[in-house]
This record gives structure tokens, sequence and C-alpha cells, in this order.
């Protein structure tokens, strides 16, 4: 696959590995968070932490549009479809989500019509093939996914398609990264930026990183060469005792962005006052609803939604785990009482929240198991 | 998020100016340039794919040069490794070579 | 997902370790939900020893004669598709059931239950193919019963394949044999099916040059037993949950772990891409027409050329092997030196954004 398996070459891999034992320092301890969820993902699935010294800590940000999404939230999306006529249509990482009284794929053994869709525009074809039904498309994503559904948004207008709705929860990353840089118990030396959501922002939103918090940032792909030149060019800022962004995608990136994408948001969505994060709890400016112009195809003034907040376990500790300061397997509900088949949290919902990435890919690696004696 | 894959333009589509059929290694789908509406691909160009939309133009300049940037990683290590090999750094004196 | 255990010993206690309050369509997807449901529910109470590791048939003794059994029922949407159609995936898929248990499948029985309102050309188009596919893997249809009911219920139809046959000589299947070192065996590109089956439904709206692999594995279980019969330790034809789940059944099975090269898995562009683009992983995806086995070290090779030379095992290849380190679980390992951990799924795999 081009511009794909050059940059999974094996031996560029090694001797990127080699490069990065060679600039850290034996003395010191590096803790760089990648932000985005795909990245989490990547490190796990290609297995990159092998390749790097004991003494750099890759640390998972809240860059997981699913893992951050109150259940609430998906009790909202649920109770209207619940509606006659009504199909609900999202993306399939959200059909094992957990709300209150189920999943939507446990909704659709329930009689629901729950429909996985790979891109919101099916899910407005959708509509026009099922002329009697309303379909709800559950919109989740940062900023690399929401120009695609205000796209989709203003196609709905302009061809006055009027059985479709869009319940918006999109967020946005600069917000997470301010709060997870503004929590006291935080200790990051850089970070590895969210590749895709840059080709929509560019890369001027992390300007603020490098100047006022000190910070390198490299804006990365997601190819393991990728994720490992990322960390060669923090690493070399840090020795330099140097801070500034660097596109490290360049072959994709922008750095001004995506005019055009930034335009429909602009034109669809306007920001929220505030929002709840799950795990990081409320922030202000950090999540996007439909402007009154789109009313008409705002799933939340289309329809009654209950809005009721649900709190999670106390128990859990995801909120740590978002921002870096535990790690997975220290959560004390970790492999217990939260698997990815009975999540009690975001994190083991989604494939690429951390604590799903690290049971799913890491964590029975060199431990003897004995032998799973019961299944219950 | 966010899973984004390269693919390739293999048709434009006249009277849908925001469609094209790309291809990545053997599968094709519509996906939506709407957002590329400020510099439209052409045939043959590549560009990255997100929920059916493409997000960006890839360079393939860039690829290159990246590529060729890390490539070179560990070439100068591996021209000292070579080096050493000889034995010279135990050298006191040119002298020592003769002998 | 079909299981069966061969053995008639003393009853076990009939504890129900099946704590769910209802079944979802996971428990049918062939990963871990199906197996609590399998382990937890049917077992306990159907079958009289639990002790035995399920396989994929059951060999029983009639004084003196050996026969293997096994059922399996298929659920298809839509019915037909490139490469296929429920009808050759109903003989084909109990023909292998039996093949990799090492018995050579000899006579079936069917059982449809259509719904109401299904174009009779249709079913006369899967029935056709079955006799087809009957005829092709050497098995006699000699009965069987159908049922009718209402519109909206069956998805057109549901096939059930109830297949007995002749277990092979020379091969002895069982995963408490496997020792470290074990070569594991695969016969060729992964993912063609489950892929097939979903870009056949449409929702996706992609394209591809893809069929079903649906096919009798039967002459490479014959090849494998007559190259290396006594090396042969266990075989399986990674259905519904795919690769990763038969081998994660086997790594607990014979309490060994499993470590497979990711670049030795064979894979067509097509499988490749469409995984790329929808975030899965070929590991987990349904196969109709492979087969996995495990060799003693010693014999791998000549089992990997038998192989070769049966028409359609081209692509063969050894994936990987058994080792002591990380018992129980199945570790997919790059040539860069990075690894990962590959489980079961819980239930089928599904397209991601994220």
């Amino acid at each position: 696959m081009k511009f794909v398996d050059e940059f999974r070459e094996p031996e560029v891999i090694r001797r990127t590995a080699e490069e990065i034992r060679r600039l850290a320092d034996p003395n010191r301890h590096y803790r760089i968070m990648e932000v985005c969820g795909g990245h989490t993902h990547a490190i796990y699935r290609f297995g990159l932490k092998d390749l790097l010294p004991s003494n750099i800590d890759l640390i998972h940000g809240p860059g997981c549009p699913v893992c951050v999404l109150p259940m609430g939230r998906i009790d909202d999306g649920l109770s209207i479809a619940e509606q006659p006529n009504v199909i609900f249509a999202a993306f399939g990482d959200m059909m094992r989500v957990p709300g209150t009284r189920g999943s939507p794929l446990e909704h659709q053994a329930r009689g629901m019509d729950v429909r996985i869709v790979y891109s919101p525009s099916d899910a407005l074809k959708m509509a026009q093939a099922n002329p009697d039904k309303h379909v709800m498309f559950f919109a989740i994503g940062f900023e690399t996914t929401a120009p695609s559904t205000a796209l989709t948004l203003m196609r709905a207008k302009a061809q006055d398609i009027h059985n479709f709705s869009v319940f918006c929860n999109h967020v946005t990353i600069i917000p997470a990264i301010r709060a997870i840089l503004d929590s006291p118990d935080m200790r990051l030396d850089a970070f590895i930026g969210p590749g895709h959501v840059s080709t929509v922002i560019g890369c001027r939103p992390y300007e603020w990183i490098a100047k006022s918090e000190n910070k390198p940032v490299a804006v990365s792909g997601f190819e393991p060469l990728d994720i490992l030149q990322s960390i060669v060019m923090v690493l070399r800022q840090l020795r330099a005792n140097e801070a500034k962004i660097e596109n490290q995608y360049k072959r994709v990136v922008p750095w001004e962005g995506n005019h055009a994408a930034l335009r429909a948001m602009a034109d669809v969505f306007e920001l929220r006052p505030y929002f709840e994060w799950r795990g990081l709890g409320f922030i202000s400016q950090s999540a996007l609803r439909i402007r009154d112009g789109y009313a008409e195809w705002d799933a939340e003034q289309r329809f009654e939604v209950p809005g009721v907040r649900v709190t999670d376990p106390k128990a859990a500790q995801c909120g740590e785990v978002l921002k870096g300061v535990l790690k997975p397997h220290q959560c004390r509900l970790f492999g217990n009482e939260c698997t990815p088949e009975n999540p009690i949290g975001a994190l083991m919902v989604s494939s690429e929240g951390s604590c799903a990435a690290y049971f799913n890919y890491e964590h029975r690696k060199t431990a003897m198991v004995t032998r799973i004696a019961s299944v219950a | 998020m966010c899973l984004a894959i390269p693919g390739q333009v293999v048709e434009l589509f006249p009277n849908q100016p925001t469609t094209a059929l790309i291809d990545v290694v053997g599968v094709r789908r519509k996906v939506d340039l709407g957002l590329l509406q400020d510099d439209m691909p052409v045939k043959g160009d590549w560009v990255l794919i997100h929920v059916g939309f493409a997000m960006s133009k890839i360079s393939e300049e860039d690829a290159v040069d990246q590529m060729r940037t890390l490539r070179m990683l560990g070439e100068s290590e591996a021209a000292m490794q070579e080096v050493e090999g000889y034995g010279l750094e135990n050298l006191e004196s040119s002298e020592d070579l003769a002998s | 997902m079909s299981l069966a255990s061969g053995n008639a010993a003393a009853d076990n206690p009939r504890r129900i370790r099946f704590r769910e309050p209802q079944i979802e369509m996971a428990h049918g997807a062939g990963g871990q939900a199906s197996r609590r449901l399998i382990e937890g529910l049917f077992a306990p109470l159907l079958f009289k020893s639990s002790s035995e590791p399920l396989g994929d048939a059951a060999h029983l003794d009639f004084g003196g004669t050996r026969i293997a059994i096994t059922t399996d029922s298929f659920v298809v949407k839509p019915l037909s598709f490139p490469g296929g159609s429920i009808g050759e995936l109903a003989v084909n898929g109990t023909v292998n059931d039996l093949a990799v248990s090492g018995a050579k499948a000899e006579a079936m029985v069917v059982t449809y239950v259509l719904e109401a309102g299904l174009p009779t050309p249709v079913l006369e188009g899967e029935v056709c193919a079955m006799a087809d596919a009957a005829r092709r893997a050497g098995v006699t249809i000699v009965g069987g019963d159908t049922k009718v009911v209402e519109h909206g219920k069956a998805d057109f139809m549901y096939i059930t394949t109830t297949g007995i046959g002749r277990p092979l000589p020379d091969l002895k299947v069982d995963p408490r044999s496997v020792r470290p070192g074990d070569k594991i065996l695969l016969s060729g590109p992964v993912g063609d099916h489950g892929v097939t089956i979903l870009l056949a439904r449409g929702e996706l709206d992609f394209e591809a040059d893809l069929r079903s692999d649906t096919r009798s594995v039967l002459p490479f279980v014959e090849a494998l037993a007559k190259a290396a019969g006594q090396g042969v330790r266990w075989m399986r034809d990674p259905t519904r949950g795919g690769v990763a789940t038969s081998l994660n059944e086997l790594a607990r099975d014979c309490e060994l772990g499993i470590v497979l090269q990711e670049e030795a898995i064979p894979l067509h562009d097509a499988v490749r891409g469409a995984c790329e683009l929808l975030g899965l992983d070929p590991l987990h995806i349904a196969n109709e027409g492979q087969f996995l086995a495990v060799v003693a070290a010693e014999q791998a090779n000549a089992g990997l050329d038998a192989l070769h030379h049966t028409p359609g095992g081209e692509g063969a290849q050894i994936i990987g092997e058994a080792r002591e380190q990380s018992a129980g679980a199945v570790v997919v390992s790059t040539r860069y030196g990075g690894s990962r951990v590959i489980d079961m799924l819980v239930g089928d795999p599904l397209p991601r954004i994220c």
C-alpha cells in the first residue's frame, strides 16, 4: 500500500529506534503524551513500546471521542431513536458503548432500528432511501470528523432532505490538552500531536504549548516510522532545550490547516459554552453544537431529550488514566470488574481507549497465565 | 480518532464535481471532495480518506523527502562503525600503521 | 460455531454458569461470548463430560466402528455473494468441521427453515448449489427436513447440515499434544470470506474484486496426514472469529503460548485494503475454505510441501509456532521487533473510524 508500506520498512524502523536510544539521556525519565486515540491504537498495534528504551514513557492522552462521551449523552441519543420510525445511525465505534439501559447493539436486539454507517453521507443517503423513516445520525469525533458532518448537514439543507437529523457530540482537542496541562498532578515533557485533527486545524493551534508551557510538540502521522520520527524530533528538542511545534506529518498536514473544512465547520457549528467530558469534568468552549440556521437538522432541537447526567462509579479511575496520571493496569478495577466485555468506564469500551488497548494488546504478553478454569 | 487511509483518485464525475472514485489496493469507494474544494484533486492524485471524505492531498515529494531523511539516520552512525572496525582509534601514531 | 464433546464419562454436576439475562448477537459470533454460552450453558446440561476440550466434531465408537459426527447451521445475509452462497457454505462448513477433526465426510442430512414468501427460484438455486458442493466434496445427502416460518423470520432461509464420516487413519488430533516448537501451518490467504460478505451487504458502499473462499479443506487434511501423519497435533477451520479465535482456543486448551510472524500471514491486497479502511484485523475475519494445523517441527516442512502440491494450497505458509512464554495467549510479532497480543473478539468485528 503506497504511503503506508514505506513507513513500515523494518530496517529503517530499527535504525530510527536506535537513534531514539542514542538521543535519550540515560539520566532522564521522559514522559511523552500522545494525544490522539488513533496514536494509542497504533502504538499498541505496531508494538512500538518494545522498541523504546525503558526511560521513555508514552502516556495516553484524552483524544478518544468515544471515551470522553458521557453516558448520559448515549442515553439521550438512544431515547430519540426509541421513537417510532426512527433509525439510529452511527459509526461502528459507538455500537457497543453502554448507556444505562444498554448499548446501541443491545437496543437493536430489543427491536430498535440501529444501523452502522461508514460515513455521515451514507446516513443522509439512508434518509433519502427511507422516506417514511427519520434517520438520526449520532455524530462523534474531534475536528477530524466534524467537517464531514458539517458538509453533510449543508448537503441535507441544500437538497431539502427533512427526514434527517444529527445528534452532535463533536468535541475540540485544544481544551482537552489545556485541561491536561492545567492538571496539578501532571508532569509531561513533550507531545506527539494529533496528525489527522491537524489536517483540519493545522499546526498553529498548538503554538501556545511551546510558547507558554515550554513543551515540544511533533504533529505526527500514524505509521510506525511517523511515530518514531516524532519521538526523535521531541527528544532532539529536549536535548537542545528547545520548545517548538514541528510538523512531522508534512506529506498530509498543511501548516495553516484546511480552510474549506474550517469554513464548513464555522457555517454549521458553534461552540457550546461548556460540555461535560467523561473523566475530565466540565470544560468550557470545548464542544460543538449545531447553529440555529440548521436547527431543523439538529436532533436536540427536533426531539425531546431527557438530558440526564450519569456519573461514573466512584471506584472507576478513568479520569486519572485519561490524564495519564495512572496507567490502565493501575486502576483498581482493571481486568477484574472492568474488561472490554464488561466495561465499567469509557476507556475500556472504545478499542482505542487506553484501557482497552492495553488489555487487548499488552497485558498478557510476558506473564505466565494459568489455565482459565471458569468462564463465568 | 482518527482512521484515515491514503487512496488514489481513479475516476472523476463531470456531473458530480464533488465526488471521486478512489482506490485503495483494489478496494473502491466514492468519496466526497467537498473539503478539498479550494484545491481539487485530479485523476491520479493521492488523497487521505476519512469517513468517506477526502481530507487532504498527499504530497509525494514530502513523503519521499521524509523517507530520505529517515534512511540517512544511522548512516553516519554506520559509517562511524565501519571506521571503528579498522581499529584506527587505538593507534598512538602513524608509525603503528607501518608496523 | 459447532462444538462437540466426544466423551461419555462420569456425570459432572449440572452447574449452569451462564448468567447473562438474554441472548445477544455476540453469542453467535464465534468469539468469547459464544464460548461462554457453550461452556456455561450447553455443555453442563448436554454434555456428559466437560473435562475434554471441545472440538469441531465428535468421534464415537460403536462396538469397534469409529464414526465422526458434526452439525452446523448457516445464517448469512445476503444469501448469495461473490464466490458462493448459503448452499455451498452449508455443505463445505460441515465437511470442513469433520475434516479438521480428522475425518472424511461421507453422508449428510439437511434441515431447511424457510421464510414464507421466499421465491421458489431462490430456493432452487440454493439446493442446486448444495447438490454441486456435495458432489465436489464427495458427500451424499441422504435426507432432511423442512419447516416454514412466518414472513419476517428466518431471513429467507436458515440451513443446518449434520454430517457423518470416517475418521482418517494415522491422524489423532488433540490440543494437549502440542509441544513448544511445534509449527503453525495456514493453508492460504485469510479474510476473503468475511470481507466479501461485509461488502456484499452494501451498507458500507465499498467494492472490491474479492470472492468467498468457501471450499472443502479435506484434500489439504489428507495431504498433510500423508506427509506428516504422526506429527499433526491439532487442526481447525478458522470460521467465525477468524484465525485469532481458533488460535486463542488452542492456546487455552494446550496451555502454551502461540507466536505468529506478521509478515508470514498470507493476505490478498484487497482484504488488506478493506481492513485498513475499516479498522479491522484480518486475523479476526471469518474464512470458509482455510485450515490451520499444528505440526511437529521435524515434519512441518514436509507438511507445508504437501500443502503446496495440493491444488489450491499454493499459498500455504508456516505462520508461527507454539512456545512456553506467554502461555494462554497469542502474540503477533513484527519484523522490526515489536509485538502485540491478539485476543478473541467478544462479538463480530465492527468497522471503526477512530
